[in-house]
């Protein structure tokens, strides 16, 4: 688990790494500990897989990739898991995961996320997991997002 | 509101959405790799960021990793309501994000906390608040959790 120290890395850090040669010196000036224990547990908390990586997050929209489809499927219970990480290994897909279905309302199990510079290009994608999941998929939708209503990822307390 | 990026914004974009170093000058470890100095990286990202391109540099959380728990939610939103729902859903810092999509479930959004009880709670709050169903859609597997939009 998390000790103080980890708690208050992520919280420093968690909206954006400072933009300074040395950031995480400037880091531990912040918090007032040595530089060496903030690469440590950096580096700690990486290879416990609670921080995936340290990276730039795109905004697909402002870079031209304008069309955002969560496609849903109804796959059959009996093939998902069989289905679902040959979905998720197309290089197009940038999510992957199976969910609960709440019928009548939504059927559909299997989610994959796909973007592209316009719809015609998300429908080509789409084409191309039917093609993949043929008759094991009973139906499928593909839900556009027209506006990004929030987006500031999981916030941690310090 | 598409950015205008030129060959070295687009190999920036795609080359840090690997990871970064953990190290005394990462800037300028990553800068090699792009064939420019560690300022001129710097005035990079922090344009991109400017610019919109970016939403964020950062070390990139796990919240179930953090003993935390993630979920999609589904809301079905009357149109003349949507503003003040997108408002009063928001309004929880637990929603990490939220989009709006073209489906009779027109509100997606993510409840994240690092304390697990609290996606129920927070789900719980926002029926109560808007009197609408929320239906939630918790992964059951990951297939794949891609780091490859190229551009």
């Amino acid at each position: 688990m998390l000790d103080d120290l980890d708690r208050r890395i992520i919280a420093a850090t968690q909206t954006g790494l400072p933009l300074t040669p040395r950031p995480y010196h400037a880091l531990a000036e912040t918090l007032g500990v040595p530089a060496q224990e903030v690469m440590d547990r950096l580096r700690g908390m990486q290879a416990r897989g609670v921080v995936r990586r340290i990276g730039a997050v795109p905004n697909h929209y402002a870079l031209g990739w304008s069309a955002n489809g969560m496609s849903v499927w109804d796959v059959a219970e009996a093939r998902v898991e069989e289905l679902g990480p040959q979905v998720g290994a197309l290089d197009f897909v940038s999510h992957c995961y199976r969910r609960p279905r709440h019928l009548p309302l939504w059927p559909y199990n299997l989610f994959a996320m796909v973007h592209g510079r316009g719809r015609d290009e998300v429908e080509e994608k789409v084409a191309r997991i039917a093609a993949l999941l043929g008759p094991a998929s009973r139906a499928h939708e593909v839900l556009y997002s027209t506006r990004i209503l929030k987006k500031t990822g999981l916030r941690i307390a310090a | 509101m598409s950015v205008e990026l030129d060959g070295l914004d687009r190999r920036i974009v795609n080359g840090l959405q690997g990871g970064f170093p953990v190290s005394e000058r990462p800037y300028a470890e990553a800068a090699e790799a792009f064939g420019i100095a560690e300022d001129e990286l710097i005035a990079r990202i922090d344009r991109l960021l400017e610019a919109g391109a970016l939403s964020r540099f950062a070390p990139l959380f796990n919240a179930e990793r953090l003993g935390g728990a993630v979920c999609l939610c589904g809301l079905a939103v009357p149109a003349a309501r949507f503003d003040a729902v997108a408002e009063q859903v928001n309004a929880h810092p637990e929603v990490a994000h939220n989009y709006a999509r073209e489906h009779a479930l027109n509100m997606w959004f993510v409840l994240a906390s690092e304390r697990p009880e609290r996606i129920e709670e927070v789900a719980a709050a926002i029926e109560a608040e808007t009197g609408l169903t929320v239906y939630r859609l918790p992964k059951l597997d990951e297939y794949y959790i891609g780091l490859k939009v190229e551009v």
